[in-house]
């Protein structure tokens, strides 16, 4: 833990991000909040760059939301340096979201809810000085007795990571909350058009999907060769609607066929590649699924 | 009649038959103890046959009719939402009931009897044809019966079904306009305000009250005038200005002579909720929502416009849940000659338009 305690607030309701930041100097004056954004792409890239001591992440913010911004920090933490600071607390803020609200419950997740009250947040701000004391500790141990080459774990960062993997199944978006897609059960064939014409993709020639700006590209390997195809549902409403022993999520973006994975690698920077059978493209794991990989 | 006509929704075919079978059992003994009577009744009057016979004819002849017009109903109509065959299908039905249900209920009583009843018909005409007015009389009456019990179980089933889907219909439009989320961040807003600028504070509660009235309110009036419904707009997106900061620019435009022109109550708050929610709240730099009434000759336009993410990169989504309601309301209240659009909106954003008749 650096010296001085610092933060990074991402709220997108400028009142409400000024009011925690004044809260806060009220409930732990040692605490230096180092930026306030307002959406979650820029969160991602101010938590990476400033690499603050803890994060306070609005929920439903415009762009990606503070779920989704946590889990790409995630992923994105410390890969260009190896032993970096360790990956920051986590506290997410909400004003109403029922599943939100439970998975948090249920992964012993630090979370306040708006109004933020002076009471609630004093707890909140013990619990996480209490974390910040203990990980400290825990690095001085382990710099004290260092004498493998193995580089230190990040034990944060490996239950943070446990913890969004649950809760990014938990929680809807706030669209998807509303329509009742998972009802309808596995997919058979995907629609995408081509032109004027609607081409009726079978979901068992699909290799992969991958998320692509507006679009999801559809990639699909069979005897009569490769195609790619876009289609405009979004993968978050797609996935419900996939086998998951079959299609397996190895990235925000990407959702692959298991049984098409050939080779798993490791690069220097330790991020993993999967190597597929019958396209010639590479994928990258993002660090929330990387435990789907394991040597029996 | 039978039960699963009275149901506008689809029944499980083995509920459906249990219903008739039920039902069939219950008219056979009613039927049964109506021909009873009508054989008590005929044996008194002026009978040359004994109870037994007398009773035997009734039951075969009331039993033969009430078979071929309750069973006939599923031939002739099967699929009429009253459970009888509409219009001179049912008056054909009853008539051909009680005529070949007479002759096959006679040759049943006469195998009893063991004697010929036709031969004595051409013998003496006359008791026969008031033997057949009884029948036809009574045939009718108990058919009338069934019929007007049928349409009315019928009619107090889909009254019930309308109550209950307008109920439902009622808390869903009020859980979408009272949302958590919105409520519990402006109240998050208003406790900033308190200690920070009092007077601010004091506006947006206000706001918010006009909001929650107006919200809570609006289901029992029928219209309010435009200026009304723009002034109700006002309240949430000052709401929404204070929530959101300069991510949001509003401008509201309402010609003073469309001011009295009668709506009904809030019509565009789902519309503006819509822009909020799918095109600026989602949007880093957010934009502007333009709200504004025109009216040329005999129709009045509203249009919403924002210049948000707009539709392009998701589906459309004709089917959301506050494009229905509005979609709903307008058809209650105009018919066929109002209509509502969801446009692109050029260069960004998307745009709702509501046409309605006004009278010029």
């Amino acid at each position: 833990m650096s010296p001085t305690p610092t933060a990074l607030i991402a709220e997108d309701e400028p009142l409400l991000a000024a009011a925690l930041q004044s809260e806060l100097a009220q409930a732990w004056p040692e605490l230096k909040v180092l930026a306030v954004v307002g959406d979650g792409a820029s969160a991602v890239t101010q938590a990476l760059a400033l690499k603050p001591d803890v994060l306070f992440f609005d929920i439903r913010m415009p762009g990606i939301s503070g779920l989704d911004a946590a889990a790409e920090l995630a992923d994105q933490w410390h890969s260009d340096t190896k032993s970096g600071p360790p990956f920051p607390a986590l506290v997410f803020v909400t004003a109403y979201d029922q599943y939100a609200v439970q998975a948090f419950e249920a992964q012993a997740m630090d979370y306040l809810l708006k109004p933020i009250q002076t009471a609630r947040l004093q707890k909140t701000v013990s619990k996480v000085q209490l974390a910040l004391a203990n990980r400290a500790q825990a690095a001085t141990k382990l710099v004290a007795c260092s004498g493998s080459d193995d580089p230190p774990t990040d034990a944060q960062l490996e239950t943070t990571l446990a913890q969004l993997r649950q809760l990014l199944v938990a929680v809807p978006g706030p669209k998807a909350g509303s329509s009742s897609a998972t009802a309808i059960g596995p997919l058979k064939v995907i629609q995408a058009s081509v032109g004027n014409a609607i081409r009726m993709v079978p979901v068992d020639d699909i290799t992969y999907f991958e998320a692509a700006d507006k679009y999801v590209r559809v990639l699909t390997a069979n005897q009569q060769g490769q195609h790619e195809y876009l289609i405009r549902t979004p993968l978050k409403e797609l996935l419900p609607q996939l086998d998951a022993q079959i299609f397996w999520q190895v990235h925000r973006g990407t959702v692959v066929r298991a049984c098409t994975i050939d080779a798993v690698s490791r690069d220097e920077m330790g991020k993993l590649w999967l190597q597929l059978r019958g396209r010639p493209e590479k994928l990258s794991v993002s660090r929330l699924y990387a435990h789907l990989f394991k040597a029996m | 009649m039978t039960d699963h006509f009275l149901s506008p929704l689809p029944v499980h075919p083995t509920s459906l038959h249990r219903l008739s079978w039920r039902n069939l059992l219950r008219h056979a003994l009613q039927n049964f103890a109506l021909n009873t009577l009508i054989a008590v009744v005929l044996w008194a009057g002026s009978s040359h046959h004994n109870f037994d016979v007398q009773w035997v004819y009734s039951q075969a002849i009331g039993m033969s009719i009430w078979l071929i017009i309750d069973g006939g109903r599923f031939v002739v109509d099967r699929n009429s939402p009253i459970g009888w065959p509409r219009g001179w299908r049912g008056l054909a039905l009853v008539a051909f009931g009680i005529v070949a249900g007479c002759v096959l209920g006679t040759l049943v009583g006469d195998v009893y009897a063991q004697q010929s009843s036709f031969e004595r018909i051409f013998a003496n005409g006359k008791s026969a044809a008031s033997v057949f007015l009884v029948t036809l009389a009574m045939g009718g009456i108990i058919s009338y019966h069934y019929y007007v019990a049928g349409k009315s179980a019928y009619f107090q089933a889909e009254h019930a079904a309308i109550q209950g889907h307008a109920a439902e219909a009622q808390l869903k439009l009020l859980q979408s306009q009272l949302e958590p989320h919105m409520l519990f961040n402006t109240l998050a807003n208003l406790r900033v305000l308190i200690n920070a600028d009092p007077v601010r504070a004091t506006q947006m509660l206000d706001r918010l009250i006009n909001y929650l009235r107006a919200t809570l309110s609006a289901s029992r009036a029928t219209t309010h005038s435009l200026s009304a419904e723009f002034d109700r707009l006002r309240d949430y997106l000052d709401l929404m200005a204070v929530r959101m900061g300069p991510r949001l620019h509003t401008s509201l435009e309402l010609p003073d002579e469309l001011r009295d022109l009668p709506v009904p109550p809030l019509l565009l708050q789902p519309l503006v909720e819509n822009s909020i929610k799918h095109g600026l709240e989602p949007s880093v730099t957010g934009g502007e929502i333009r709200v504004r009434a025109y009216r040329r000759a005999g129709t009045l336009t509203l249009e919403v416009i924002d210049t948000g993410v707009g539709l392009g990169d998701q589906p459309i989504q004709e089917t959301g849940f506050g494009l229905t309601q509005v979609r709903e309301r307008l058809a209650t209240a105009y018919g066929a000659q109002a209509a509502l659009e969801l446009l692109a909106n050029h260069p960004v954003g998307a745009m709702t338009r509501i046409t309605i008749p006004v009278q010029p």
